[in-house]
């Protein structure tokens, strides 16, 4: 037993055994994150670095929490402030931190492919943190993670993501695992956010909401990207919300209920409005909380094995 | 080498539980104030016999749990595969309880130790206590079982098979030659 892999780079081409046995273990991670001792002895003596060359508050606090919940040693490093603002290369920083003996390393970059790069360079198991705009693994096991605590299994599921297509890497993560498990994977979105020939993928393309809401159990609604958006892909995020937001009335004239996801940041009233983020069938909260224990299962099966 | 032996049959194997909830209960002046935790996989079978027994003689429904000790083992690092890891589901508060912690077979003592810190881990009990059902000696740390089915002095290429009707279809213990590595 084990994962197939000693690294978490990506869910594209992850056997169905590999993500079943993370979501299975994540269960008794959860149980753990109820007890009034949150904290496992599991992964004591093991030094792990989270290395963040670009901004994350919530994917780096739920790493963290994951790794100290587990009771491993942990290093945080963030290129702001770091000798990478010095002109360091990321291989010799990778090369000093190999050096201090480092058992783990979590990673997130703004350059796709970065972290199978370090895998060349050290010897560390390396976690996916996010990587550009192609794949955030962690992000797409825990919202796999929560659909399957809510519909019990993903199989025939009927999952539609939304937003900006091209620049999500979730949405990529999260159509190579969902379809791996069987779900049936929709998105949606202005023509010019979503990649030429993702048909490829398997997935159902979408270009009005109204269209999807009927022929879904579950929205992934992704967040608008400012950072990402070079401009002139959609004309003003009032439009877009009039076009793609995900809205109460839109949702109230299906006659069945939507579970809503969104990976957070929400920006309220432009992809989802307010009252559907807080509303009964949002699980994004419980997205928070799965995050944690599915990223402590992933440490486990990696950090346990090697 | 020898064969496999059977060391306790069906009906030994039902006495002996039948002995062990009974000295359970005396040494513990009845059952009011008592918890049960098993020890997955056989541990769990075994104290929900225990509980049954309890039931039968002091008409006291004692609340049992599940206990799953994989993330407390010291043998994670180094070992490849890992063991299959389960649920810890104990839904009763266990402070303020006498804890009885339930295993099929004491070897080195390390399963138990893993154990303890679990339950630590979950509460503070006011006492803890030790039944199972095989001792087969060569413990590791210094640890004792408060109550005893059988003890099987053994050799350490041999190993001790507890088989229950939950999961085997009979009730048996045996002691053979080490087949293939199996978790103590």
């Amino acid at each position: 037993m084990g994962l197939s892999s000693r690294h978490l780079l990506g869910l594209d081409g992850m056997p169905k055994s590999d993500i079943e046995m993370i979501l299975d273990a994540a269960v008794s991670f959860k149980e753990i994150l109820g007890r009034p001792i949150k904290k496992v002895p599991t992964l004591q003596g093991k030094t792990i670095v989270n290395l963040f060359f670009e901004n994350s508050t919530r994917t780096r606090i739920s790493f963290e929490l994951a790794e100290r919940r587990l009771s491993a040693d942990v290093v945080n490093f963030s290129a702001s402030g770091s000798s990478v603002s010095k002109g360091e290369t990321l291989k010799d920083t990778a090369r000093n931190i190999e050096a201090m003996k480092i058992d783990m390393v979590v990673i997130r970059h703004n350059a796709a492919g970065t972290p199978h790069f370090l895998t060349r360079v050290v010897q560390a198991a390396v976690l996916n943190a996010g990587d550009g705009c192609h794949e955030h693994p962690t992000q797409a096991l825990l919202d796999m993670y929560t659909l399957k605590e809510k519909f019990g299994t993903l199989e025939g599921l009927r999952v539609c993501i939304v937003g900006d297509i091209s620049h999500s890497r979730v949405a990529r993560s999260n159509i190579y695992g969902l379809k791996t498990m069987g779900a049936k994977v929709s998105v949606c979105g202005p023509a010019t956010l979503i990649p030429k020939e993702i048909e490829k993928l398997g997935v159902t393309v979408y270009h009005r909401i109204d269209d999807v809401l009927p022929n879904v159990d579950a929205l992934n609604v992704l967040r608008i990207q400012m950072e990402r958006q070079s401009g002139g892909l959609f004309p003003s995020l009032r439009e877009y919300h009039r076009f793609f937001g995900v809205t109460k009335e839109r949702l109230d004239r299906v006659d069945h209920p939507i579970t809503i996801m969104h990976p957070g940041p929400i920006n309220r009233d432009v992809e989802l409005s307010a009252d559907v983020a807080d509303g009964p069938h949002s699980v994004i909260l419980d997205q928070v909380l799965n995050g944690v224990a599915v990223r402590m299962s992933v440490l486990y099966l990696l950090g346990a094995a090697n | 080498m020898n064969p496999s032996r059977t060391i306790l049959d069906a009906p030994d194997f039902i006495r002996t539980v039948s002995r062990l909830s009974h000295e359970i209960v005396e040494r513990n002046r009845g059952a009011a104030s008592l918890g049960i935790v098993g020890i997955r996989t056989r541990g769990d079978y075994l104290a929900r016999r225990i509980a049954d027994a309890i039931f039968q003689m002091e008409n006291v429904a004692v609340p049992i749990g599940t206990l799953d000790i994989t993330l407390y083992r010291d043998d994670l690092r180094g070992k490849l595969s890992q063991p299959r890891l389960n649920t810890t589901n104990i839904l009763y508060d266990i402070a303020g309880k006498d804890i009885v912690l339930v295993d099929d077979v004491l070897f080195t003592g390390r399963t138990v130790r893993a154990a303890l810190n679990a339950l630590m881990d979950i509460g503070r009990p006011a006492s803890i206590q030790l039944a199972v059902l095989v001792d087969r000696g060569h413990r590791e740390l210094p640890i004792k079982a408060d109550f005893v089915g059988k003890n099987v002095p053994t050799s350490l290429d041999e190993e001790i098979k507890v088989r229950m009707k939950e999961a085997d279809g009979e009730d048996a213990v045996l002691l053979q030659p080490i087949q293939q590595q199996s978790e103590g």
